[in-house]
């Protein structure tokens, strides 16, 4: 059972009800920053505060939970969101994406694909793609309103003239069902093809007040030039543990000597293919 | 033929205070509108009225689109006029930071335009950079400099690169030369000469420097107190002034 002290996953009714309005304002203009009065939350911006009230406001006693913080779901991060959860709404919970109804995420997207009955949150840091170019919010809020995404290959522009090729790995901006440019939260930009998917995606930034979605089967194209396509490259080895060859590896130090590996960052993805190889 | 700029009776007051009152010129294509005056005169407000950065009380401003004629830009649409000034308008600030983007490079500033208007290759879109940066006496060298590296003239230049590089009708010029040391002016100037001539660009520039005038302009308002008191070819109204606050500018200058 939850505590008592607490309503159902912490929020009131009330503000549940305001963060859900906010939702489903999200779903229907996908990829438009939609304003909302973030709480204080029990833990400190940066805790993804953001991605806690999503999750709160979709949560039911029937759900199953999941936290992954860079894949893993033992960080100090995911396991204090999944605590709080199993606190606040006593709902069960996983570390199984496949088992997961509502998974909480800081950057990663979950290697297993994603189903219709599966909501990924995103906590988010930083949801204006446009603001380190632009900084007044009047005049961002206007781009975005008029459709004015110029400054947005400016930066990619950049990018390739320093770099030689587009250096953006993280936080890779897409535009979304063709209207909105969209900051992904900081995914790998090996993660953005995933970002089309059978899921509910739900993204919400505490500190600036903002939720955002990309609904099931949303169009998602990350931007590019025709001389430089996008292209969300990897590591070119294969995981050292599961084999996989087509995930997104985290490199581990692996004793004093300073040794190393490539390991799946999803770590329920190669535990179960390490478990399914046995 | 069909005026590219025909402005009537504009009018902007500041709570009771005049900015510019009753204003109406036409502007030919191809033809360089030069506005004088002292600060204060209403020069300054009146150009930003044309160029749609102040909302005027009243008049009208009818501009030559590509697609649709004549149309008064006061009654288009906020997005329709913000196209337009990525578009077929320009506008040069005198403080180039004011017009410059000061942290991304000077290719990155030249190809904004390019690129707010669709272009997606970045070969070309460099390949134009490197090209105006020419245009403006700017070494292929610095294209992926940020501007903070250059001199007052050379932000100045790129400013004016930036906005030539889609090909803009109407170039708004808001004190282009100002704040710069004289020898850079004159070379600011010869080259701001030599693009108008070359691409026979329609420009409206506003000054209180008559040297630029004379050199760039081809007729001349003369502004007081927010009111147009003389108008005529460039020539004619610094050679031969008729209004006595005219003559007393002219002179004023002659003495310098
Ligand atoms: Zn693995």
């Amino acid at each position: 059972m939850s505590d008592t002290d607490y309503n159902f996953a912490y929020l009131d009714e009330q503000t549940k009800r305001m963060i859900r309005r906010a939702i489903l304002k999200g779903v229907a203009v996908p990829g438009y920053q939609v304003p909302f009065a973030s709480r204080e939350m029990p833990m400190p911006y940066g805790w993804g505060t953001g991605g806690v009230q999503v999750s709160a406001a979709c949560l039911t006693p029937e759900d199953t939970f999941k936290v992954i913080d860079q894949g893993a779901d033992d960080t100090t991060n995911a396991v204090s969101i999944r605590k709080f959860f199993e606190k606040t709404a006593g709902v069960a919970v996983t570390e199984k994406t496949a088992e997961a109804t509502i998974i909480q995420t800081r950057h990663r997207i979950p290697e297993t694909p994603l189903t219709e009955d599966q909501i990924l949150v995103y906590q988010v840091p930083i949801p204006e793609p446009l603001r380190f170019l632009e900084p007044r919010e009047t005049e961002t809020r206007k781009m975005h309103a008029l459709e004015e995404y110029g400054l947005m290959h400016v930066k990619l522009y950049e990018d390739i003239s320093r770099h030689g090729e587009i250096a953006t790995a993280y936080a890779y901006p897409v535009k979304v069902e063709g209207r909105y440019v969209m900051d992904p939260s900081p995914i790998p930009k090996f993660d953005n093809p995933k970002l089309e998917s059978a899921a509910l995606q739900l993204f919400g930034a505490g500190r600036e007040q903002r939720i955002y979605a990309v609904p099931p089967f949303t169009k998602v194209v990350s931007l590019d030039f025709e001389d430089h396509p996008f292209d969300p490259s990897k590591a070119p080895h294969p995981c050292a543990l599961c084999g996989a060859e087509d995930t997104y590896l985290d490199e581990v130090i692996t004793d004093d000597a300073g040794g190393r590996m490539f390991v799946c960052s999803d770590t329920d993805f190669c535990a179960r293919r390490r478990g399914e190889a046995a | 033929m069909t005026p590219l700029l025909d402005v009537k009776s504009l009018t902007m007051t500041y709570g009771g205070r005049i900015g510019c009152t009753d204003v109406s010129f036409t502007l030919y294509p191809g033809e360089v509108l030069g506005i004088v005056g002292e600060s204060g005169s209403g020069k300054s407000t009146l150009l930003n009225c044309l160029a749609g950065h102040l909302p005027p009380d009243r008049g009208e401003v009818i501009f030559d689109t590509r697609a649709g004629g004549p149309r008064d830009v006061l009654a288009m649409s906020e997005p329709e006029r913000r196209m337009l000034g990525r578009t077929d308008w320009a506008f040069v600030h005198q403080n180039p930071r004011d017009g410059l983007r000061m942290r991304v490079s000077a290719g990155g500033n030249v190809g904004e335009r390019l690129m707010a208007v669709g272009a997606r290759h970045y070969g070309e879109i460099r390949g134009a950079a490197l090209d105006w940066l020419d245009r403006v006496e700017i070494h292929e060298s610095r294209i992926d400099d940020r501007p903070a590296a250059f001199s007052g003239g050379m932000q100045q230049r790129l400013q004016i690169a930036r906005n030539l590089v889609t090909g803009p009708r109407l170039v708004f010029m808001d004190e282009p030369t100002g704040g710069l040391d004289v020898s850079v002016q004159a070379r600011l100037l010869d080259l701001i000469r030599g693009l108008v001539r070359r691409m026979g660009l329609s420009a409206i520039v506003v000054t209180h420097d008559l040297a630029v005038v004379r050199l760039l302009a081809d007729r001349l308002m003369v502004m007081k107190d927010g009111r147009v008191i003389e108008t005529g070819l460039t020539d004619q109204v610094l050679d031969d002034p008729q209004a006595p606050y005219t003559q007393l500018l002219v002179s004023s200058v002659l003495q310098v």
